[in-house]
């Protein structure tokens, strides 16, 4: 054994092959399968992909790196289970690119957040989070006041229909006017949007103000949303929507 | 001299024509771009190639290099990738202070986006993993290629290229994320142009290390060799499977990884604890294993145990990513198998560690009295406990308190602070004198200072965030006698109030030594004689040869 090594240290590629090949090994054996078990992972039936609006709260919850801070992923511990709720299922991020299930809770896991608190609270929360839990030392936003981005929002729709994500063709050229009516509960579009993501999703003025349409508007729908794509984490639990 | 001093002629005019196509390349990014954030970029690279554009031009009457110089090292490269470690070093510790501050004072955060905690986080982490480690593995890596082979660089113009070329990604990608560009993938943030602008420079990486390698007047491969070419091929391999995905728009930076849910979850930590593997342990271990028996003028202890320590490093750690999905809705079964591997790494491990710290037996006199080995004498010793620790918290049940908690920030902080930056500075104090013709740093006294900053700073640091993370753990889980839960979350967030003081502190003396120690790299270099002749030139004998 040691003889063939002092013979492979003369050969560079020799070297460059046996990195390779015993490197590949793990990932090879860990993440092939998850390919294929991911064909028997039911995708339960009522799980929607997000709207427009709350993907789009979605990118800005990236832009400002909330998942340093807080996971999306409660654990099977029974401690978890009382302080969060149902531990999350692979199903529930099915749609997500990249998921942000996270790695660290210097706030709290925020997995089944969705409409636990009032859009005011969040409103609120978000602009000065001490004026709303003294304590809290999470950074403040007050510049997602101003108005929502929505030049790429039928093209981000559009790349994650191509990945898998079920949009139709009509959700991706209806993007923009679709996540304008979400936060405009009495415009014309808003029955529109119910009829293309269900009619479980919140259509308000998450901002607390109709006529425009704010990074705030797109958060908040996004945190609202959070843990409500889909009944099955309650089911599992032992039937019941509590 | 300028570094375009070194070129010959024809050298010259291919780096003049690579300095246009990278002008070119900008202001294609900036005309095209439909967002903000890549025009931006595009305007730094054509700032950036108009600069080399002159620089390069501007050398071009100068004499050319002696033709002799097939028979000299090429270390300027190094000594512009030692500039940029310290920069970067300044730059990601300062970062990493300011929001460790700001968990302690949230309301000083600017009501400006970009000062905010979220997008300064990847700062400090892409500015020390990356600009940090990343330049003083390339720049040590030149080093210690060229003096294990014997032979000059294979290429002069490449060296450049890649140190230039990645500190243009490092560039791009803390300036995205203060921008508001971001992936999120954690230590895989930067966005999609970014990202394939790095596959090239490391291409061009490895190419100039086989060739270099292929010109060695040595038999044999010396072991720091191997730990390096693990480190560029499996980083390669990591950032392009990690980073697949699909730009929204060719305009913007902008994109949506191939990956989704549980399997993006797999292939993120796959990427991320490999990152630790491959870019914070196998290259620095290859730092190590020429520096360590340089410095203390001892041959590696054990050839054999270096071996089994190489290959069982290799193997088992790309297995182990999934120990950070412990009670995740990852298959069980993949927790399991990354559990174990875990706890089998730590043999090789301690093996590494072990090899390193027997290799000083007969130099404990030198350890004493010379605070450069003494950095790597520290290094090794943090390399053996952080791997305990990781192999530990890798288990199960401990993983189910430790995990989300500050122990993770603590445990990183151990092995990048103790381990990765402590054989960075060992390194740079043994090789910063020698390419400038001199016996010792311009300040040794600073070394000393340095050293006890280090290690002071990293102690605080390290015992704080264990005390944290316990303390969260455990509050997290506590029940009362009603079987209710003991705390809400904000009572464990005001308990950490204390301990995100004291690492602020800590974390706050370790770049005050690495100041001091760009200010001593940037006194040794300013005063060493032009022109100078390496000193360690071939005679040198090789370690464990």
């Amino acid at each position: 054994m040691l003889k063939l090594h002092y013979n492979l240290e003369k050969v560079s590629m020799g070297l460059v092959a046996g990195i390779i090949l015993a490197a590949s090994v793990g990932g090879i054996v860990e993440i092939a399968p998850l390919f294929m078990i991911e064909e028997t992972i039911e995708i339960p039936e009522d799980m929607r992909p997000h709207t427009p609006l709350e993907l789009a709260g979605r990118e800005i919850y990236i832009r400002e790196g909330c998942y340093a801070c807080h996971s999306q992923m409660v654990r099977s511990l029974a401690d978890e289970l009382d302080r969060y709720g149902p531990y999350s299922l692979a199903a529930e991020s099915a749609y997500d690119h990249p998921m942000l299930w996270g790695s660290k809770r210097t706030g709290p896991d925020i997995a089944r957040l969705g409409e636990k608190y009032s859009d005011d609270w969040h409103r609120a929360h978000l602009i000065n989070p001490r004026d709303v839990v003294p304590a809290s030392i999470m950074p403040s936003y007050p510049w997602l006041m101003r108005s929502l981005d929505t030049q790429l929002l039928s093209r981000q729709l559009g790349t994650l229909a191509r990945l898998g994500v079920p949009y139709d063709d009509d959700m991706i050229a209806a993007a923009v006017a679709d996540a304008r009516a979400q936060s405009q509960p009495e415009a014309d579009g808003a029955d529109a949007v119910r009829e293309r993501y269900g009619d479980d999703i919140a259509v308000r003025a998450f901002d607390s103000d109709p006529s425009q349409l704010t990074e705030m508007d797109a958060l908040v729908a996004y945190l609202q949303s959070l843990g409500t794509l889909t009944n099955a984490p309650y089911q599992t639990l032992g039937g019941g929507s509590e | 001299m300028t570094a375009a001093a070194t070129l010959d002629q024809a050298e010259r005019q291919i780096a003049f024509g690579l300095s246009v196509a990278l002008t070119l390349l900008g202001l294609l990014m900036a005309a095209s771009a439909r967002h903000g954030v890549m025009a931006v970029h595009g305007t730094m690279a054509l700032m950036l190639g108009l600069y080399l554009v002159f620089h390069i031009g501007g050398a071009f009457y100068e004499p050319e290099p002696a033709k002799d110089r097939q028979h000299q090292y090429y270390d300027d490269p190094t000594r512009f990738g030692i500039y940029m470690t310290l920069i970067w070093a300044i730059i990601g510790m300062a970062a990493g202070v300011w929001v460790a501050a700001l968990l302690y004072w949230p309301e000083v955060t600017p009501a400006v986006p970009w000062t905010s905690f979220g997008r300064l986080r990847p700062v400090h982490t892409t500015g020390v993993i990356f600009g940090f480690g990343g330049n003083a593995l390339i720049a040590t890596s030149f080093y210690v290629l060229q003096r294990t082979s014997r032979s000059r660089l294979a290429d002069s113009i490449n060296p450049w290229f890649v140190l230039i070329g990645f500190n243009l990604f490092c560039t791009w990608a803390v300036t995205g994320y203060v921008m508001g560009s971001t992936q999120s993938k954690e230590y895989a943030e930067a966005e999609w142009y970014a990202d394939l602008w790095l596959v090239v420079v490391w291409v061009t990486y490895f190419v100039l290390y086989i060739r270099t390698l292929a010109r060695r007047h040595e038999p044999h491969i010396y072991v720091a060799n191997w730990y390096y070419m693990a480190f560029i091929l499996v980083v390669a391999m990591l950032h392009i499977v990690n980073n697949l995905a699909l730009p929204v728009s060719f305009g913007a930076a902008d994109s949506f990884t191939i990956w989704a849910g549980v399997q993006d979850a797999m292939i993120q930590w796959w990427y991320g604890h490999n990152a630790v593997a491959f870019f914070l342990t196998a290259g620095f271990l290859g730092m190590l294993y020429y520096f360590l028996p340089v410095r203390s003028g001892r041959p590696i202890w054990s050839y054999r145990l270096s071996i089994v320590s190489f290959w069982g490093i290799v193997f088992f750690y790309i297995w182990v990513g999934s120990h950070h999905l412990h009670y995740t809705a990852l298959p069980y079964w993949v927790q399991t198998l990354g559990m174990t591997f875990s706890v089998m790494l730590l043999v090789p491990s301690w093996a590494s560690a072990g090899n390193a710290i027997a290799t000083l037996n007969g130099a404990w006199h030198k350890v004493r009295d010379d605070a450069t080995l003494r950095f790597m004498f520290v290094a090794a010793v943090f390399y053996g406990l952080s791997t305990f620790e990781g192999s530990f918290l890798a288990i199960r049940p401990v993983n189910s308190l430790s995990h989300y908690t500050d122990w993770t920030v603590g445990h990183v902080h151990s092995g990048t602070l103790g381990w990765v930056a402590m054989i960075i500075f060992g390194a740079i104090y043994t090789l910063v004198p020698q390419i400038s013709g001199r016996e010792n740093m311009a300040w040794p006294r600073a070394i000393e200072w340095h050293f006890w900053l280090a290690v002071g700073g990293t102690l605080i640091y390290v015992i704080a965030l264990w005390n944290a993370g316990i303390t969260q753990g455990l509050m997290w889980r506590a029940y009362d006698e009603n079987g209710a839960l003991s705390y809400s979350f904000v009572q464990s967030v005001q308990a950490m109030a204390p301990y995100y003081l004291l690492r602020t502190i800590g974390g706050a003396m370790f770049p005050t030594g690495a100041i001091l120690c760009a200010l001593n790299c940037w006194k040794t270099f300013r005063d060493a004689p032009p022109l100078l002749e390496p000193r360690d030139k071939p005679l040198m004998a090789q370690p464990a040869e």
